[in-house]
């Protein structure tokens, strides 16, 4: 069987045809390319991974993005920052509260914008219920990539929760727009803190449940222990960020490491991968897939615990500083990032003296995280090519831009 | 006017006046049509004495044809529109009721063959019965039922008992038998799988923490499997351009066909089972390996690479499993001493405790091995990989769509049913009640609530069915936990694990038939211990899932059943 050749969207000419070689048995045998995706269930979005295999290995995966890119960096040049938030929602759509919360960071500190004691204590406490729910899909998906279908059905029942917590605040239940340049949109409603508590009363225990649903489950662990394997090295050198980087055992988290908002004031581990043993199955290795996954599921517990503290010290007052709508960008340049469910996502914001910024550049963790695929999935199955897809939990929105 | 609501989509509500309307024009345009071909068909009588075969077909045969058509489609609607609400109301009584009628069937066709094989057996010299039947006549079946066979006068009998006498005359032929037990199988095969295919995903919901169908036909959407098939059967009939058009065509059957096929061996009850052949599991094991071929000639056929992974994948899992589970099945043959299906069924009457699983410890794990390979056998979570949805978007069915793809899943269900029977029939006692059938034995010729009792307790097809579609559970339970596994790992368990476990009871099994005497202490008290272990598994199933469904609620948590106010 062979594939069309597709020149146009192949850079390395060896991929270009099949490759015929003799075996050791003197019969002929031939690679096989095939394409995963970008229609295909477990690409998550509109991702297409070329692969070259033999048999069931896979020697070769080349993944080509770009399916949904709609411009957004170019789009930010030409409209004022309060104009931009609602597109930051459509980058990574699943962590929108985290995206337009780093790019009014950028433009506060560009601006030189103070943001009241209330307003930080509400972004944060959004950027960490968004946290919680992007990692719940992450939760949720990775179970369908693995063949079991009953994960996700759970993680988007508590998802469902605090995306009504977020309609309730803002009346949005995807791209919020919530948290703006000086502040948030609105106060939090009636009750918003009581049912918060509610919620957090309510979930805790469900992560031990996912635990024994999934995170323990033998067929699981045996699906993802030391599969997909990335050294702390290789996530240095590949750029990678957020749980990706933590699961290969950097303790490096910006919300600790370079406190921004007010982070400093919480107290939170920073979950990272460790080797089996000691609780965690034996045959995990530090960097596998499982580490990825079970990162994330560490990370809910830690921002509940943000969240309790969030709770406890919330103060009352303004939510919004005075930002007139029209200001002018200092003629400067702000480089910021922040640490989102999926890594760091920054923001280089450049002002020339006029309300539209002359650049607008962002640096999305998945582009990045992505861009080890073709590393790590060399010699591996057929089937371990979504577990380790799906352990970085990329968001094409964010890919592509 | 009334508002328009998705309700309306969903169930349309048909005004008694626009309902009126409908049936009129419908049956005005049945008249019209049929009052011209009448014409037509008069004209042509008058004048079409000297009309050619062709304008005799065109004329007549071809309006008489139309016009028949027309009237059934007059008829079906207008029962629809009349009866509707009624069938909707009615339908879950129906589907019981097809249920019930089909084993009715099947019970009063064993009834009238057992008749049939007693006036055969009754003639001065009983002729062997071949597939074309003895040569039994009315008049014997007549003497038969007269008083005094010998008696010439009884020829004279009333003519109600020649009509009988005609009517039982046929089902000397075994062909006509088999045909009708044929279409009971297929009628029974039918509803098992639509039943499934609505069970499985009710049970799916349950577990997910979500309702499942609850539209269709009422009652929690029990009629979910029926409108899948029929949207299958209705879709568009796709062939891929570059398909092996015949080869693509012929796989599902291949694999429906073999697994309607095992319903030939597989025993419902004693002497309820279309042939009881003393190679029947062989003949059900050798069907259920065709069965693959059709998987593998389906993803090659495909001409699609996901396919094809699909279809190799299904020939690498099938020489994995197909050992261990056929050497599995050895361990209760061995003990029963046949293949025959109906001897080993017949075996483990005794109750519970002689169910061939809790005879020895050797049995009771051979049990275990069978089930897990029986996932495979079905291609089950989490042995799916040959469908592998995240790996291969669909594997082997990629490229189905429509009723070949439904003629798949019917096949699945229905292999399901076949080793999930298998299983019973070698491990779990078969037909039989967990009590002893000679409890029953004083009840069966007793009074009519005694033999009612008897038939509560002790009727085999019940008992056969409901145990099977207990191990069915199990697999849709599994399927919806478990994740799946890899295609190395499954080689891997299957061949260095089950492969060797399997050799290592069978020969442990083949030692203890030699070495414990089975009256013996050691064998009684593996017995016990088997049993124990056997009735703690079932109490703890029925335990966790009864206590998990009385504290649902609880476990769901709170916010699940008190949704968040004001949002």
């Amino acid at each position: 069987m062979t594939a069309m050749p597709d020149a146009m969207f192949t850079s390395e000419p060896d991929l270009l045809f099949d490759a015929a070689r003799d075996g050791p048995d003197g019969l002929r045998t031939e690679e096989m390319l095939i394409n995963m995706g970008p229609q295909h269930p477990s690409t998550h979005g509109v991702l297409r991974v070329l692969l070259r295999t033999d048999g069931e290995m896979v020697v070769e995966a080349v993944p080509h993005i770009g399916y949904l890119h709609r411009c957004a960096e170019k789009i930010g040049e030409n409209l004022q920052p309060y104009q931009f938030i609602p597109k930051t929602d459509r980058m990574d759509y699943l962590a929108a509260m985290n995206n337009n919360h780093v790019f009014s960071l950028a433009v506060e500190r560009l601006l030189g914008v103070e943001v009241p004691e209330r307003a930080a204590y509400i972004r944060v406490i959004m950027a960490e219920l968004n946290r919680i729910a992007s990692h719940l899909v992450a939760f949720g998906t990775y179970g369908l990539d693995m063949g079991a279908f009953t994960a996700v059905l759970y993680a988007f029942r508590e998802r469902e929760y605090i995306l009504d917590l977020f309609e309730a605040a803002c009346g949005a239940r995807l791209t919020y727009s919530y948290i703006t340049i000086g502040g948030v949109t609105f106060d939090l409603p009636e009750r918003f803190i009581e049912r918060l508590a509610e919620f957090l009363d309510y979930f805790e225990p469900k992560i031990d449940e996912y635990d024994r649903l999934l995170s323990y489950n033998h067929i699981f662990v045996k699906r993802t222990a030391g599969v997909g394997v990335i050294s702390a090295e290789d996530a240095i050198a590949w750029g990678l960020t957020g749980p990706c980087l933590r699961a290969s055992g950097v303790r490096w988290d910006l919300r600790r490491c370079l406190p921004y908002e007010i982070y400093d004031r919480f107290e939170f581990d920073i979950p990272v991968g460790r080797p089996g043993g000691g609780g965690i199955p034996r045959g995990v290795v530090v960097g596998d897939c499982w580490n990825r996954y079970f990162v994330r599921m560490q990370e809910m517990r830690e921002s509940v615990r943000i969240l309790r503290q969030c709770i406890a010290a919330i103060p009352a007052g303004e939510v919004r500083a005075k930002v007139p709508k029209n200001v002018r960008l200092p003629a400067d340049e702000v480089y910021f990032e922040g640490e989102n469910p999926r890594g760091q996502l920054g923001f280089l914001v450049v002002g020339d003296g006029s309300p539209i910024p002359w650049r607008v550049k962002a640096r999305g963790p998945c582009f990045c995280n992505l861009s080890i695929t073709s590393h790590v999935c060399r010699g591996v199955l057929l089937a371990d090519v979504p577990a380790i897809i799906g352990s970085i939990d990329i968001v094409l929105g964010e890919v592509d831009r | 006017m009334t508002e328009f609501t998705a309700q309306d989509v969903i169930r349309p509500r048909w005004s008694p006046a626009l309902r009126a309307r409908a049936i009129r024009r419908f049956m005005l345009a049945g008249l019209i049509i049929m009052i011209g071909t009448g014409v037509a068909a008069v004209c042509l009588e008058i004048f079409g004495r000297s009309l050619s075969p062709l304008w005799l077909t065109v004329g007549i045969v071809l309006p008489s044809v139309l016009a028949f058509g027309a009237l059934f489609v007059v008829f079906a609607i207008t029962a629809h529109a009349l009866l509707g609400r009624l069938l909707k109301r009615l339908a879950f009584v129906l589907f019981i009721g097809s249920l019930a009628g089909i084993v009715l069937t099947a019970w009063g066709a064993s009834l009238l063959f057992g008749l049939v094989d007693r006036i055969v057996a009754a003639r001065p010299d009983p002729i062997a019965q071949t597939i074309f039947g003895g040569e039994l006549t009315t008049d014997e079946i007549v003497r038969f039922f007269a008083a005094t066979p010998e008696d010439p006068k009884a020829l004279e009998a009333p003519p109600a008992l020649e009509f009988v006498a005609y009517l039982l005359w046929p089902w000397q032929f075994r062909l006509l038998r088999d045909l009708v037990l044929a279409l009971v199988i297929l009628g029974f095969v039918s509803v098992t799988a639509s039943f499934a295919i609505w069970w499985e995903r009710k049970v799916a919901g349950r577990i997910q923490s979500r309702l499942g169908p609850m539209r269709v036909g009422g009652w929690h959407g029990w009629a979910q499997g029926i409108a899948d098939g029929l949207k299958l059967v209705q879709k568009e009939d796709i062939v891929p351009g570059r398909a092996d058009g015949p080869v693509f065509r012929l796989a599902p059957y291949l694999v429906f066909i073999p697994v309607l096929t095992a319903f030939l061996a597989l025993p419902f009850s004693d002497r309820w089972v279309l042939r009881d052949l003393e190679v029947g599991l062989v003949l059900v094991l050798g069907l259920l390996g065709i069965d693959v071929i059709g998987v593998i000639l389906a993803g090659w056929a495909s001409h699609n690479k996901w396919s094809m992974y699909g279809a190799l994948r299904v020939a690498a899992q099938m020489v994995s499993y197909e050992i261990p589970m056929g050497m599995a099945l050895l361990l209760p043959v061995m003990a029963a001493g046949t293949l025959r299906p109906g001897a080993i069924g017949a075996l483990q009457s005794g109750g519970f405790h002689t169910w061939l699983a809790f005879c020895s410890p050797f049995l009771f794990a051979a049990a275990g091995v069978y089930f897990v390979a029986s996932l495979a056998a079905c291609k089950r979570a989490p042995f799916d990989l040959p469908e592998a949805e995240s790996e291969l978007t669909g594997g082997f069915h990629t490229e189905y769509s429509g009723f070949r793809w439904a003629v798949f899943f019917f096949g699945e269900y229905a292999a399901m049913f076949v080793v999930c029977g298998l299983a019973v029939l070698l491990f779990l006692g078969a037909w039989h009640s967990p009590l002893p059938a000679s409890w029953g034995e004083s009840l069966a010729g007793g009074s009519w609530w005694q033999r009612g009792l008897y038939a509560l307790l002790f009727s085999g097809p019940a008992w056969f069915i409901a145990k099977t579609y207990a191990l069915l559970f199990v697999h849709i339970w599994l399927r919806w936990t478990l994740p799946r596994i890899r295609i190395d790992q499954v080689m891997y368990a299957c061949v260095q694990v089950m492969l060797p476990m399997t050799m290592l009871l069978l020969l442990g099994q083949m030692f203890w038939q030699l070495l414990v005497p089975p009256d013996g202490i050691t064998a009684r008290a593996a017995n016990i211990v088997c049993t124990l272990a056997g009735a703690a598994i079932v109490a703890a199933f029925v335990g966790t899932a009864g206590w998990g469904y009385l504290n649902r609620r609880r476990l769901v948590g709170p916010l699940a059943v008190n949704h968040l106010p004001g949002s």
